[in-house]
Parts: C-alpha cells; sequence; structure tokens
C-alpha cells in the first residue's frame, strides 16, 4: 500500500504547485494590460463551463427540453440572480423548482 | 464601512454555507467510491487532506481500483487540477500585499469552491459595490480563509461519512444542484460586459461540447476558449 501512498503525496504536490505557482509568480512579474483583462474573464469563462453541462446534458445527451427539470429551475434561477444577486435565493429557487419537477414528472 | 478579520472570516463562512450544502453529498459519495475502490480508510480520508480535490480525487479512486500505472494517474490530476492555475493567476493581485505564509496557505486552500466565492468578494469590494473597504486597508484575505476552512472541514467530515457509512443520500435529492445553482449566483453579477458575456457563452458552449472527453478536458477547454473569445469580442 505504499505504491498508494506515494500516488498521494505526489499527486497532492502537483496539485499544490498548480495553486501556489502565480500567487508566486506574479508577485515578481509586472502583468499586461491584456493578461489582466484576460484573467478578469476567468470567473464567467470557468464557472459557466461548470454550469452549462449540468444544465444542458442530461444522462450526457443534449437536452434542450421542458423536460429537463434541470434546465428549467437552472433558468429560473439565473433569472433570479439577475434580479435579486442573492445567493441562498436563487439556490432556494433552483431547488425548489427542480423538486416541484421532478415529483410533478414522476 | 471598517471591516474587521472577524468580520471577514465569518462573511467567507457564511458564503460558502450554500455551497457546502451540495459538497457534503460530493464528499459521501467520494468516500464510499474509494472504500469499494479497495483504498484503506486511512489512505481514503488522508487523500481528501493531501490532495484536497474534489474531481481529481474522485477519479484518482477510480483509476486506482482500475489498477492504472502510477504515471498516468498523476499526468491525469496534473490535467485536471490545471484550471486551479488559472484560479492562481487570477486571485493573485489581490493576495500579491500578504505575506508567505498566508500565500502559502491560501493557496492550498484554493478550490473550485472558495476560489467562486473568494474572487467574487475580491471584485465587489474593487468596484465599491462591498462596501467603502480598499483593498489595501482590507481584510479581504479574512474572508478567503473563512470560505476556505469552511470547505476544508466540510470535506473532510464528509469524506469520513463517506468511508463509514457509504453514500446513503438518495440520488432522487438532487443536493448536488447547490453547486450549480450557487455558481449561477456568483457568475451573474461578474457579466459586466461585452467580454464576460462572450467568455462566459463561449465557454460554457464549449463545456458542452467536450463533456464526454476524458480527463475533464471539456471544462479545460471551455474555460481557455472562453477566456480568448472574451478578449478577442473586447479587443479595440
Amino acid at each position: 500500500m505504499t505504491a498508494l501512498w506515494f500516488t498521494m503525496i505526489i499527486a497532492g504536490v502537483i496539485t499544490y504547485i498548480i495553486r501556489l505557482m502565480f500567487i508566486l509568480l506574479l508577485e515578481k512579474v509586472q502583468i499586461s494590460e491584456q493578461v489582466k483583462k484576460g484573467l478578469n474573464l476567468v470567473p464567467p469563462a470557468v464557472f459557466s463551463a461548470i454550469i452549462f453541462p449540468d444544465l444542458f446534458l442530461k444522462n450526457g445527451d443534449l437536452a434542450i427540453s421542458f423536460m429537463n427539470g434541470r434546465l428549467i429551475a437552472g433558468l429560473l434561477a439565473i433569472i433570479t440572480a439577475w434580479r435579486t444577486k442573492n445567493i441562498v435565493l436563487t439556490v432556494i429557487v433552483g431547488m425548489v423548482v427542480l423538486t416541484v419537477f421532478q415529483v410533478l414528472i414522476q | 464601512m471598517n471591516t474587521t478579520p472577524r468580520n471577514e472570516f465569518l462573511g467567507g463562512i457564511q458564503a460558502e454555507l450554500p455551497i457546502l450544502v451540495g459538497v457534503i453529498p460530493f464528499g459521501m459519495i467520494y468516500g464510499a467510491l474509494a472504500r469499494s475502490a479497495g483504498m484503506p480508510p486511512g489512505a481514503a480520508q488522508a487523500m481528501s487532506a493531501v490532495v484536497f480535490a474534489g474531481s481529481s480525487q474522485f477519479i484518482m479512486a477510480q483509476l486506482w481500483g482500475e489498477a492504472t500505472p502510477i504515471f498516468v494517474i498523476l499526468v491525469t490530476v496534473l490535467i485536471v487540477n490545471l484550471r486551479h492555475g488559472l484560479y492562481s493567476a487570477s486571485i493573485a493581485p489581490y493576495v500579491k500585499h500578504l505575506s508567505s505564509s498566508w500565500k502559502w496557505l491560501l493557496s492550498y486552500l484554493l478550490t473550485d469552491e472558495a476560489y467562486a466565492v473568494a474572487i467574487v468578494h475580491y471584485r465587489q469590494v474593487e468596484d465599491g459595490s462591498g462596501g467603502k473597504v480598499t483593498l489595501e486597508t482590507g481584510k479581504q484575505h479574512w474572508y478567503f480563509l473563512g470560505a476556505g476552512l469552511a470547505l476544508w472541514s466540510t470535506w473532510q467530515i464528509s469524506t469520513a461519512v463517506g468511508i463509514l457509512l457509504g453514500a446513503v443520500i438518495p440520488d432522487s435529492l438532487s443536493l448536488d444542484f447547490t453547486l450549480t445553482l450557487t455558481f449561477i449566483a456568483l457568475v451573474m453579477p461578474t457579466l459586466k460586459g461585452k467580454g464576460e458575456l462572450v467568455a462566459a457563452l463561449v465557454g460554457g458552449t464549449v463545456a458542452v461540447i467536450g463533456a464526454a472527453w476524458p480527463l475533464k478536458l471539456g471544462l479545460l477547454c471551455g474555460a481557455l476558449t472562453g477566456i480568448l473569445a472574451g478578449l478577442w469580442s473586447d479587443r479595440k
């Protein structure tokens, strides 16, 4: 089982270096305006890349329809977030819609 | 408005709470999966502290169960976690003034879930929508720490529960969806201009196209093409 511990520790070091790298590097280097702009786009790009597949895919297939509960709940959550900027309310609206949807459909 | 380390720390924990609802079942499923992949309980638990990265822990447990060569497992972890490099770069300007120990500590806590609430908080403070606190005098790293530690402890405990009990949460509860919903709530206020909107739409679309690609490459490619598309649409 030492192989497992070895793998785990190296994996931990790799992950840690990835997380630490730019925080340490960018301290020394002056970053250009263009790079700064790119970094500002990290949250919208990454979060959408996490969100979209969960809303638009069902069991790996594209599911753009009213029968896709997560898509409906997600769209209503998007409207809630946009109008209220309230995280808790957005989560509640999404979960309630999804739950109601699942109860009605099943 | 003055902010204290204590207020920031508690604010970070509070912001992390809705995310934790989705993290608990995720951690339990990981614990159960690691056990069924043949990992001893101690190792399965240690992984959550040593690697502390949900998706890559899932993949490692799976690959370990399939007796995958160590080198392949490590390359997989590297690629799956590369997106954290984007987080590191994007949060770097905000933690620049901190001491090395803070930087080393916060880097350890730089997961998807902690990054999400921390970066949104930093941005709000930066453009004044979060009170009159400036970044120089601010204590926003305490907020980051609060969010990170809340996530860290929840991840350890839910892993332990999953190892001991297996995953007992019924699928039909869909608690994992709270993660997506929190990300929606966090991403909406960042869509301030055309560049951000394009980055979000392109990033999301590419991730859908690449959802079946191995090593979470769809997510990584989505993020990168989204950023490039956003820059391109904002060019002068």
